[in-house]
């Protein structure tokens, strides 16, 4: 019997728990549909995700693809049907990619090893710098805090995983949404081995009265612990959250059944820590930056 | 002094031109190769490491290379010789080098493009006020001791860990900078 998952019509961070919260209720080895035609918007982490629940299955799932041709025309620009075609038996067929939205800073983007980081630093340096620069009002030099950003996030991927990524850069103008103004997304996401069991050797974990998913996070992401030992690791998460920081962005990391946000912005009202949510395997990094504000 | 193109050098570790320092693997490559080079220079050679072909340096990498070429170099045992200037940063390899030397206790001597030179990393006031009077020129022990208000023991101790710490070189009985006024 096939077990299906319905994707919610708006795919993004929030929604992705009930994708989730669905996927909890069906055993691992299970035959699973995944059924997004009626999705009509989904963004980087939204799209990331199910790449990495594919992964996560023992056996291949089936993938309905979004019936409105728009948003099918947007997930292939995106490059999502390219890379789901290999973890997905996709039901009927999809657009080819198509080229010509500059909204899509980064196209859905697998990370296997230090030259796919290269290829994501490179394509944001050459090809969405300017655009970074006029969307978040950035001075052209710090386009490279930007990218050193999603470099140091991807790298995590290749060290902490234990297998392959996901990473997905795109634009929006949220001038309508609390935050009232333009924003980029960055998600990075994988199906790997999670913080808790990337941790389970550090010594943290050792001298650690309690062991989970939500101390994990808060160890890996806000102390800045690493699975190795030696000292200068831990620079990867510190330059994020200061980047994320600086910048008046939001960031958000999900592991097993817990979810950190280590740093929330004025113009959201997250909370800090989550847990006990449903399981997802590996780890999903979203960072959003909004435009620079002018100083009065 | 000798000086090392690292968009060369990251090249030719890599196989094929690339412009971004990012990953552990890539700063443990490039450290690697040039380890290598430095370790053919003459005894107290000043190595030059040039960054003006580099894009994007991310915190990582940064650690993996220029943290761990540092430590063996820095130490109160150092293990490996020779003296380190970077030149051709920008802000953004800066914000990832001083980042990392300040989590290993590390500095290093900095060449800015119109030829002046600071220091980065973990330095206390009293060491950089030290350093930029040698800078300048300052050389003995009591001129020193009276322009930062320190007793002559005090600069003479201070001067040996800038030396041992390879922010300044030794030249007979003074000390001389490194950079671009080193001999």
């Amino acid at each position: 019997m096939t077990a299906v998952i319905t994707v919610p019509a708006s795919l993004d961070e929030p929604q992705f728990e009930q994708v989730i919260d669905q996927l909890a209720a069906v055993p691992a080895d299970a035959k699973l549909l995944v059924d997004a035609r009626h999705c009509r918007f989904a963004t980087p982490y939204g799209l990331t995700g199910l790449l990495c629940l594919a992964q996560s299955r023992l056996e291949r799932p089936d993938f309905a693809p979004p019936e409105d041709d728009d948003v099918r025309s947007y997930w292939a620009r995106s490059q999502f049907f390219s890379h789901a075609e290999g973890l997905y038996t996709i039901r009927g067929s999809v657009p080819r990619r198509q080229g010509g939205n500059s909204d899509v800073l980064l196209e859905v983007t697998p990370v296997r090893d230090s030259g796919d980081v290269q290829t994501v630093v490179a394509r944001i340096q050459e090809q969405a710098a300017h655009i970074l620069t006029r969307t978040l009002d950035l001075e052209p030099r710090a386009t490279m805090l930007f990218s050193m950003t999603l470099s140091e996030a991807a790298s995590n991927v290749i060290e902490h995983a234990g297998g392959g990524g996901w990473v997905m850069v795109q634009r929006y103008d949220w001038s309508k949404r609390r935050v009232g103004r333009e924003v980029v997304q960055i998600t990075v996401a994988d199906a790997g081995m999670g913080f808790r069991r990337s941790l389970e050797g550090s010594r943290a974990r050792a001298v650690a009265d309690r062991w989970d998913d939500a101390v994990a996070l808060e160890t890996g992401v806000v102390q800045g612990v690493s699975r190795f030992g030696d000292p200068g690791r831990g620079q990867g998460f510190k330059g994020i959250r200061g980047y994320a920081s600086k910048v008046d962005g939001k960031l958000t990391v999900r592991s097993g059944t817990a979810r950190i946000a280590p740093i929330i912005p004025p113009w959201d009202d997250d909370r800090a820590l989550r847990s006990g949510l449903a399981p997802f395997p590996g780890a999903q990094m979203n960072l959003v930056i909004p435009r620079r504000l002018a100083t009065p | 002094m000798t000086t090392v193109d690292l968009a060369s050098a990251l090249a030719a570790s890599a196989g094929a031109p690339q412009a971004h320092l990012v990953t552990r693997p890539v700063g443990a490559a490039i450290r690697l190769l040039v380890e290598r080079q430095l370790d053919a220079l003459a005894a107290g050679t000043v190595a030059v490491l040039d960054f003006s072909g580099i894009g994007v340096l991310d915190r990582s990498c940064a650690d993996e290379f220029v943290a761990k070429l540092m430590l063996p170099r820095e130490g109160p045992m150092p293990t490996r010789d020779g003296y380190v200037v970077l030149r051709g940063l920008h802000d953004g390899h800066l914000d990832a080098i001083e980042a990392v030397l300040e989590t290993h206790g590390l500095a290093l001597v900095v060449q800015l493009p119109d030829g002046s030179t600071r220091l980065v990393g973990a330095v206390t006031v009293t060491e950089r006020r030290l350093w930029e009077q040698v800078m300048v020129g300052a050389a003995a022990i009591e001129e020193l001791a009276a322009a930062v208000g320190l007793a002559v023991e005090e600069v003479h101790t201070q001067l040996e860990a800038l030396v041992r710490r390879r922010l300044l070189r030794r030249a007979g009985s003074g000390v001389v900078p490194l950079g671009a006024h080193a001999a």
